[in-house]
């Protein structure tokens, strides 16, 4: 009886582990999955449009006969929110993570983390929401617009949603410099704010480079609130308070629409692709300044 | 300038930033609630949307986006946490090691609507799944594994060394050690970090719209092979979608979507502080 059940654990036990080494590669399964995938539906497009035209093609047009699948615009599009969310976010995000890393009081920073927390619960949808609501009619009577869904508009909810990372990562780094930095910019006199801008935040610039690109990699990548408040005309933008169309508003506006195996379908698929490599790229530089940073 | 001086603008704009992040989260809550409120009833969370959905509740929205969450964590919660064992127990840092970290911090940045994307490739079409729960389930299972598993990880972290030691001198085998020593020690982490997923899930619309979500369906789901509606897609749907939806109903949506993600976050919370205060090292 004891010899049977000592098996039985044995056989458990070996299955377990099994498992557990399954899992643990299975992150690496899901990756090459995503993306053989992408590749598989993206590159069709190329058996009747060439990768030059789709690349700098200047026009989106993918019902009209022939159709034209320029993604030009839309990557500026994606482009133009993206500098200016992070242009708003990365001061303020930066200032923040100051803030609250080295001047506020225990009970203030508890309730300042919270209120970043509160932010990144949100989901994208309910801000997107706000942004139609709130945001979009502000926009169009303070800029006396033709419509409120402009780029513009579109950076400023994004500047928003990139600021939890922006904040938490960037206070992260600033808190684990080491205390003795400071204490001696202290000794030798310098005030609390001199520390912090000539030792504190130099010493902490791997992981605040590396906050700003985790943020970066977040904006291009967000789709229902962009969607939701940039109007979506798919054109080269000349001005940021004109409607543009990004790489994640178009898929997630058109695959609904689309027709299985067309070549709309599968030029969905290629702008997929361009949004994979660079958000793989992006993400791929903030973990080399994460890294850095540990050292 | 005296340096004091300008210390004190310094911090002041400094503050200033903070209150600029701060306020507009706090104020997005203030007007969906103030906005909301007024559409929660009974009758709202438990019947159907009638009317073009310009009437009625949105009771299968609130079941779908259950539904959802509750699959994605089923089929993403064990593994996760499975996958983050082996991590931190099994591997040592060697290249094996650092790929499976880079995948993971890859599949943590890939933007939501490729999850989409590929869920419809993969899940609906190539596996014939079709648009349906259990497509949508595992798109975001899928989705929730980076964070399951960095949380899990830095839970596990935070066992100490020495536990394992004196259990694995004890006698026990190495999978003993680590169910009855290092996973019972980093519970609250998991639970917290899975939970947080739950949260997130619940809350998200790009990886469902073409793996399951249905545009109108005023009836629940069969099984899992059926179409469902969900808050977040609702929410879109009437916002953007459907014209001259009464703004109590579009809020009162937001309201109801916003309590259930908070509530969620909030219990993540209250198991994380319950925890470390019981911590005995």
């Amino acid at each position: 009886m004891l010899k049977k059940k000592w098996t039985r654990n044995k056989i458990f036990e070996f299955l377990i582990e099994k498992a557990i080494i399954l899992s643990g590669l299975i992150s690496i399964v899901f990756v090459g999955l995503i993306f053989l995938f992408l590749v598989k539906e993206g590159f069709s497009v190329f058996k009747t449009t060439s990768l030059g035209s789709v690349l700098l093609g200047k026009e989106w047009y993918p019902i009209s006969e022939p159709p034209k699948f320029g993604i030009l615009p839309l990557i500026l599009g994606s482009l133009l929110v993206t500098l200016s969310a992070t242009v708003i976010s990365v001061p303020l995000g930066i200032a923040s993570a100051v803030y609250i890393s080295e001047v506020a009081s225990p009970k203030i920073k508890e309730f300042l983390k919270s209120g970043v927390e509160l932010l990144a619960a949100i989901p994208s949808v309910v801000i997107g929401f706000i942004g139609i609501m709130i945001l979009v009619p502000l926009v169009k009577k303070m800029f006396n617009l033709p419509t409120g869904l402009t780029a513009l508009t579109g950076s400023i909810i994004l500047a928003f949603m990139a600021m939890p990372t922006i904040v938490s990562i960037a206070e992260d780094a600033i808190t684990s410099v080491p205390k003795r930095y400071k204490e001696a910019a202290l000794a030798l006199g310098a005030t609390h704010w001199q520390a912090i801008y000539r030792v504190i935040v130099p010493a902490a610039s791997s992981g605040i480079v590396a906050s700003v690109m985790l943020g970066i990699g977040r904006v291009i990548g967000e789709t229902m609130a962009v969607m939701m408040v940039t109007g979506n005309a798919a054109r080269i933008p000349t001005s940021i308070v004109q409607p543009v169309r990004t790489l994640t508003a178009t898929i997630a506006a058109e695959m609904g629409e689309t027709v299985q195996g067309s070549d709309h379908y599968f030029a969905l698929f290629t702008i997929g692709i361009v949004l994979f490599i660079i958000t793989f790229i992006v993400n791929l530089v903030a973990d080399y300044f994460l890294h850095r940073e540990r050292r | 300038m005296n340096y004091r001086t300008t210390q004190r603008i310094a911090f002041s704009f400094l503050f200033l930033a903070n209150l600029l992040v701060i306020i507009p989260a706090v104020l997005i809550i203030v007007i969906i609630i103030k906005n909301g409120i007024g559409a929660i009833s009974w009758e709202f969370l438990t019947s159907a949307p009638r009317m073009g959905m310009r009437e009625g509740g949105i009771f299968p929205a609130i079941v779908g986006t259950l539904y959802l969450a509750v699959g994605s964590i089923v089929f993403a919660g064990p593994i996760g946490v499975l996958a983050a064992v082996y991590m931190n127990e099994y591997t040592k840092e060697n290249w094996l090691a650092r790929l499976i970290r880079l995948a993971i911090i890859n599949l943590a940045g890939v933007p939501s609507v490729i999850y989409g994307l590929f869920g419809l490739a993969l899940f609906v079409i190539f596996l014939r799944f079709g648009t349906s729960i259990l497509a949508g389930t595992l798109t975001l299972g899928i989705m929730s594994l980076p964070l399951i598993i960095t949380t899990t990880r830095e839970a596990l972290a935070t066992v100490p060394q020495s536990f394992r030691e004196v259990s694995l001198s004890l006698g026990a085998s190495k999978w003993q050690t680590i169910r009855y020593v290092v996973l019972p020690n980093a519970i609250p982490g998991i639970l917290t970090g899975n939970i947080l997923e739950f949260a997130r899930s619940a809350g998200e619309t790009a990886p469902i719209l073409f793996t399951v979500a249905a545009f109108y369906l005023p009836r629940l789901p069969k099984s899992v092979f059926d179409q469902a509606m969900a808050l977040p897609y609702h929410l879109y749907v009437i916002s953007t979608q459907v014209p001259n939806v009464k703004l109590e109903i579009r809020y009162g949506t937001a309201l109801v979507l916003v309590s259930l993600v908070l509530s969620l976050n909030l219990v993540a919370i209250i198991v994380r502080s319950h925890f470390r205060r019981k911590k005995k090292w």
